[in-house]
């Protein structure tokens, strides 16, 4: 399927949650409400689009706006050799988003990190708890309102 | 708090820890294993023992001032991850990079690679047992870094792949330690495919052991050797080229069932690759037309003229700026935008490149891409090792994601080892190629 | 009596001796540093040179514990437990920048140096070091065991 028409696809078979579509560089970005997150990847995943391959998930924290973070997912598909991003917005008091673990098996990890930097919460996540920082650390690093030299020690250090 | 493994543990087995601090853990990582005798039952993997706050650093530092740190991600090919920044960054800047400049970057990365491969080997050999296989990978390795040496001034974590180009021109005689390097590392391969490839201890505890299908591996998000090896075709150098792989001629090999021999093989194969390609940069790059070694005044005499009118002869910069002197800018770095440091005879002599030289490192300006966020990615030793910056407008990444291959590659481990015996746990977790500052930022 | 302190000092001497040619030492190995002695430990730059080729993968084995590369506050505890589990006599090299002093990274997550958890006798920085680096750090490191008063007579050092 040529791009335009994979575009134009997608479109018409999402447009209930699609809030915009466009290119960034070169790239192109997909913007869906939240609510409608689950169901616009399983049906990537699927035929025809065919997206097997989820590159990376990550959230990036907009302080200052009502929708204070917004997660971002890099798709792939190996047999069209065409990426994808995918955004959606969480509010800042109650972020949470639909995990997609039973999609692709690296989401188990990358949702974990998410969790741990930035604090959002998955729904269905079968284990969600910190992976980088340790049992006891307060916060979440990665958020702009967390001081960024602000160590909690572990054991009492010397000097 | 109890761990999964311990509250999922039955009443009879027996829980180990391989801590953080193994020999066999390349850097730090915990694998709890849960065990009935040598049999693994259970395992889980605990990582973020090096997480070092790589992402929350970069918000804070100006796109210039993070360079170094983009060097100690994936620390044994450090020059490839700043070729991935770099590249990510020009293209948010939308600046083009001269011809040269992308020969250099396509050298450097090829010796990167080869330097990973080796070092990943070697220590998958040495715990295996091949200790002879680790010492002569490690003095093939250090041929490699004398040719980064002689080129950036520093063995490993260089800052050479800079935005805009690279930071120096390579130094005059630059083909001979190149020709040397490659010819012992084919040396050292050959003997190495000699000692392992058909040695029964090494095939019985690699062959058949951490065997992974392509749809499987395609479903944990893993790219670059292992994913190879498990057959599927996906190398970011073929199917989205950048800078010259377009034009140069290397294959990709691939492995059948993606077991821990497979990713041996894959990587043996690869570096043989990764040697041709930096003979045929190095037959392309043409030498650069050698500088007058007698002519030019001093630094200090040039700045005491400077103050009264520039001066017409040429400067003789110090032995650290060699092979950045201005004649060589346009090889080496774009022309396109300030994005560069301003040549070291204009910061002396003239009063604008001294007001540009303050203005490029100063916070607040400097490099400041256009508001958007960008995705690009690279071949790493690994995989594909994307960024993904978010830009404000201001002198500071908003936000810098590094996709980091191993961290896909090893959130399968747990369930590669799962059934199997202890001792296969070692050469699983060897092959995959480990890397703390990648895996945990 | 002169004649007995004669002896202590020809023990000590003796004991130092043997003590800076024979160091077992574990590698803490967590970052690049790491890297740098692999190259510092093989045939090029050979640290079995100076005596100290055995590398002792079990604390309670060593007598040399060298921190290489840079420690976080999650890995804290367990630097602490295997400095512990180490048998006197025993020495720190802090190998790298990062254990020196938190070398470039300065935030959340890095220990500012790691003589802030145990006693360090060696600081190389670098970042990372040259193999050359690690072996006049090590040579100094000789020196310092060759000329500190021993303690041959098992008492727990303080």
């Amino acid at each position: 399927m040529e791009k335009e028409d994979l575009i134009d696809e997608i479109r018409k078979r999402f447009a209930a949650e699609i809030e915009s579509d466009g290119e960034s560089l070169g790239d192109q970005v997909l913007v869906v409400r939240r609510e409608g997150l689950r169901a616009v990847m399983s049906g990537l995943k699927g035929r025809p689009f065919d997206y097997a391959v989820l590159l990376d998930l990550t959230c990036v924290d907009f302080l200052e706006s009502e929708s204070r973070f917004e997660m971002v997912y890099h798709l792939f598909s190996l047999s069209r050799n065409r990426r994808l991003r995918i955004k959606a917005s969480l509010p800042g008091a109650n972020p949470v988003v639909d995990s997609l673990v039973g999609l692709w098996k690296n989401a188990d990890w990358l949702e974990r990190e998410v969790f741990d930097m930035f604090g959002v919460a998955f729904a269905g996540h079968p284990d969600l708890r910190r992976i980088l920082m340790y049992e006891g650390f307060e916060g979440h690093p990665l958020c702009k309102s967390y001081p960024w030299r602000k160590e909690q020690p572990r054991i009492p250090l010397r000097d | 708090m109890e761990s999964r493994i311990q509250r999922q543990a039955r009443p009879d087995s027996m829980l180990i820890n391989m801590g953080p601090s193994h020999p066999a853990m390349h850097g730090t990582f915990r694998i709890m294993l849960e065990l009935d005798g040598e049999k693994i039952l259970n395992a889980e993997t605990e990582i973020g023992y090096l997480h070092r706050g790589f992402e929350k650093t970069c918000e804070n530092k100006t796109y210039f001032n993070l360079l170094p740190y983009t060097d100690r991600l994936n620390y044994v090919s450090p020059q490839i991850n700043n070729l991935g920044y770099a590249m990510t960054m020009e293209k948010l800047l939308g600046v083009r990079v001269p011809e040269r400049a992308q020969m250099i970057r396509v050298l450097m990365s090829e010796l990167s690679r080869v330097s990973d491969h080796l070092t990943c080997l070697a220590a998958m050999a040495m715990e295996n047992g091949a200790f002879t296989v680790f010492l002569y990978m490690m003095k093939a390795r250090e041929f490699l870094w004398d040719v980064i040496e002689f080129t950036t001034g520093s063995r490993m974590t260089t800052s050479y792949i800079r935005i805009g180009g690279v930071r120096a021109d390579l130094p005059a005689g630059w083909r001979d330690p190149v020709k040397t390097a490659v010819e012992e590392t084919r040396r050292v391969l050959k003997d190495v495919h000699g000692l392992l490839d058909k040695n029964p201890i090494f095939l019985g505890r690699t062959r058949g052991v951490g065997a992974m299908s392509g749809d499987d591996a395609l479903a944990y998000g893993w790219t670059g050797p292992c994913l190879r090896s498990t057959g599927v075709l996906y190398d970011v150098r073929k199917a989205h080229p950048y800078l010259l792989y377009d034009r140069l001629d290397f294959e990709v090999p691939l492995g059948d069932c993606g077991d821990n021999y497979d990713r041996y093989k894959v990587r043996m194969l690869e570096m043989e690759q990764s040697l041709r390609l930096i003979e045929q940069v190095a037959a392309l790059l043409p030498d650069a037309a050698p500088l007058d070694p007698a002519g030019g005044i001093e630094p200090a005499e040039a700045v005491r003229r400077g103050r009264l009118s520039r001066p017409a002869e040429k400067v003789r910069l110090s032995p650290n700026l060699e092979g950045s002197e201005k004649e060589r800018y346009p090889g080496i770095l774009t022309g396109d935008a300030p994005v560069v440091v301003p040549p070291k005879e204009e910061t002396y002599t003239t009063m604008e490149g001294l007001i540009s030289h303050f203005l490029f490192f100063m916070d607040g300006y400097g490099i400041r891409p256009p508001k958007g966020d960008v995705y690009f990615s690279v071949e790493g030793g690994n995989g594909e090792v994307g960024f993904y910056i978010v830009s404000d407008g201001t002198g500071r990444p908003y936000r810098l994601h590094l996709r980091a291959p191993c961290f896909h590659i090893v959130a399968a481990l747990e369930t590669l080892i799962r059934g199997r015996l202890l001792a296969d746990v070692i050469p699983t977790f060897g092959s995959m190629n480990m890397i703390g500052g990648e895996l945990d930022r | 009596m002169s004649g007995f302190d004669f002896l202590t000092t020809r023990l000590e001497t003796a004991l130092g001796w043997g003590r800076k040619f024979s160091l077992f030492h574990y590698p803490f190995i967590t970052a690049c540093c790491g890297m740098e002695y692999m190259s510092a430990a093989c045939a090029h730059f050979d640290i079995d040179r100076f005596g100290a080729g055995l590398t002792r993968f079990s604390p309670r084995q060593a007598d040399l514990l060298l921190v290489v590369g840079t420690i976080s506050h999650k890995l804290s505890p367990v630097l602490k437990t295997v400095y512990e589990q180490m048998l006197e006599p025993k020495w720190v090299i802090a190998f790298g920048a990062c254990t020196v002093s938190g070398g470039i990274y300065r935030n959340y997550a890095v220990v500012q140096g790691i003589d802030k958890i145990i006693p360090v006798d060696i600081y190389i920085p670098g970042c990372p070091p040259r193999p050359e680096m690690v072996l006049d750090g090590l040579l100094k490191l000789q020196e310092k065991i060759q000329n500190e008063p021993q303690d041959w007579r098992w008492k727990r050092k303080t």
